[in-house]
């Protein structure tokens, strides 16, 4: 087991834009298979840290390093650019909020899927199809809507097609901004449901942007709360959510309509 | 697998401070206990006791890591280890509730779509019994529950309060670990359910669970508690819990 070794080490990141400091010295650890959520409000930070993390932006101070599945480790930003997308493509995942931002809108479903595949070596039709297909099946998407472009799709579809697309390469980390944002509430749901299901499942380890308490607590085994670009207060998900310490904790906790 | 007379330390709670900060209403400060220090042993169930308001839900969330401490170690048995859950970190205390803490609340937390078979089943799921046979113990759980076999592929969203409490029971006592946190187990169910949770009770401690609970129904406590913790002992002097 290298259950031990740290999968992504985060030490003092810092982005600023201009004069705004989007993200103040946060440090973390994220183990295998572990669910990290990050949650605060609008431009508390936490997109642009997790764009840092997973290597979209580069940050003004600090060090990211990943550690590999041969397990050697690495300085994400001091990779070469073909290195760093190589493993975007193999062993990372990124779920965009809006699935336009993850999915190519004009080739079907099943080449969505594909590509994905392709990209990291496959090349025999017949495996991709079958993998494509599987993939429909474990998101709930209905395999006669395989051939459709995914411009035809219900944004819920979408969005579950976007999963597909990155988990189909297995990855061992997955970013996700905000993955349930746009969907109705019922479509919500069963989303949420499916990636805990997944999650679970293929082991992989999740940082999960969200605003909405109720889906950090379903899907993350800890939680960070930002403010102002700072993380405020960071632990086991149930302790910070039902005994927050920090006042802007308990403050975001204390605002939610109860139902 | 557990020896007749174990009488392990299983539980290990030392010089445990709570206090409840509230920000949001002008920093108020309420100090729900100070110094509480308790040991739960193999094989026995130990019953918080004292007023509403003395702490006892305070210290069951404690003895799950879901609350925070100011002071004290919390510490329990796990796979031979004594590990002190205030200072783990949050994949160990996961861990530990995987393996050996398991914790029964009054309320149920509800999953939408997810079907009571697979409640029940989850945490033998997560211990990694596969599906099979974890819906057959729960299956069997359920049974013995009296859980309407009708209801067992529909989410326990829509079922009475009874109803969600056996379910919670029935995912409480299913995975049979070392460590089992009760709070009212008994307390919206009827004679016969009554009875049952203490069948379990008891089978849970011959074979070695130590148990700490909260049970305002006296005859439950008395028929299944080996030794009854006074939290008055405890309450915090100052503050303006009732």
């Amino acid at each position: 087991m290298s259950d031990d070794d740290v999968l992504l080490h985060v030490e003092h990141v810092s982005k600023y834009f201009g004069q705004i400091r989007a993200c103040d010295d946060v440090s973390f650890d994220l183990w295998p298979g572990e669910v990290l959520g990050i949650v605060g409000e609008s431009g508390s930070g936490k997109t642009t840290l997790l764009n840092c993390l997973a290597a979209r932006l580069v940050p003004d101070s600090g060090l990211i390093s990943y550690t590999n599945r041969h397990g050697e480790v690495s300085d994400i930003f001091a990779m070469s650019e073909p290195e760093r997308r190589m493993l975007a493509r193999t062993d990372w995942g990124f779920v965009h909020q809006n699935p336009r931002d993850g999915l190519r809108l004009d080739i079907t479903a099943g080449g969505n899927i594909g590509e994905r595949l392709m990209m990291v070596g496959e090349r025999h039709y017949g495996n991709i199809r079958h993998e494509a297909e599987t993939w429909m099946n474990r998101v709930e998407l209905e395999l006669g809507r395989i051939d459709s472009p995914p411009r035809t799709f219900s944004g819920g579809m979408q969005q579950r097609l976007q999963i597909a697309r990155n988990l189909v390469s297995g990855p061992r980390l997955v970013f996700m901004d905000e993955p349930t944002g746009g969907l109705d509430v019922s479509v919500q749901a069963r989303l949420l449901d499916l990636l805990r299901e997944l999650v679970r499942e293929l082991q992989v380890a999740v940082v999960i942007v969200t605003h909405d308490l109720a889906v950090a607590r379903l899907l993350s085994d800890r939680l960070m709360v930002m403010r102002h670009g700072a993380v405020v207060e960071s632990g086991l998900t149930d302790q910070v959510l039902d005994d927050p310490q920090h006042a802007y904790s308990q403050l975001l906790v204390s605002s939610i309509l109860q139902v | 697998m557990v020896a007749k007379k174990d009488t392990r330390t299983m539980i290990a709670v030392s010089g445990l401070s709570k206090t409840f900060v509230l920000h949001t209403q002008g920093g108020a400060r309420i100090s729900v206990f100070e110094d509480l220090s308790m040991d739960v042993a193999a094989g026995e169930c130990m019953a918080l006791d004292g007023p509403s308001g003395a702490g006892k839900s305070t210290l069951m969330r404690i003895l799950y890591a879901n609350y925070r401490v100011d002071r004290g170690t919390i510490k329990v048995s796990h796979e031979g280890e004594m590990v002190d859950l205030a200072s783990s970190a949050p994949r160990t205390v996961l861990e530990v509730r995987r393996r050996t803490l398991g914790y029964v609340s009054q309320f149920l937390r509800v999953i939408p779509r997810i079907a009571t078979l697979d409640v029940v089943a989850e945490p033998l799921r997560a211990l990694g019994v596969g599906e099979d046979e974890a819906h057959d113990r729960a299956r069997a759980m359920l049974a013995r529950l009296n859980v309407p076999e009708r209801l067992w592929d529909l989410a326990p969203a829509t079922f009475s309060g009874g109803e969600q409490q056996r379910v919670n029971v029935a995912r409480g006592f299913a995975a049979e670990l070392p460590i089992l946190l009760l709070d009212e187990p008994t307390a919206s169910l009827d004679a016969i359910n009554r009875q049952c949770v203490m069948g379990l009770i008891d089978e849970a401690k011959a074979r070695g669970a130590a148990i700490v609970g909260i049970f305002h129904d006296r005859e439950v406590r008395d028929a299944v508690a080996d030794r009854v913790y006074d939290m008055r002992e405890t309450l915090a002097a100052s503050g303006d819990a009732a």
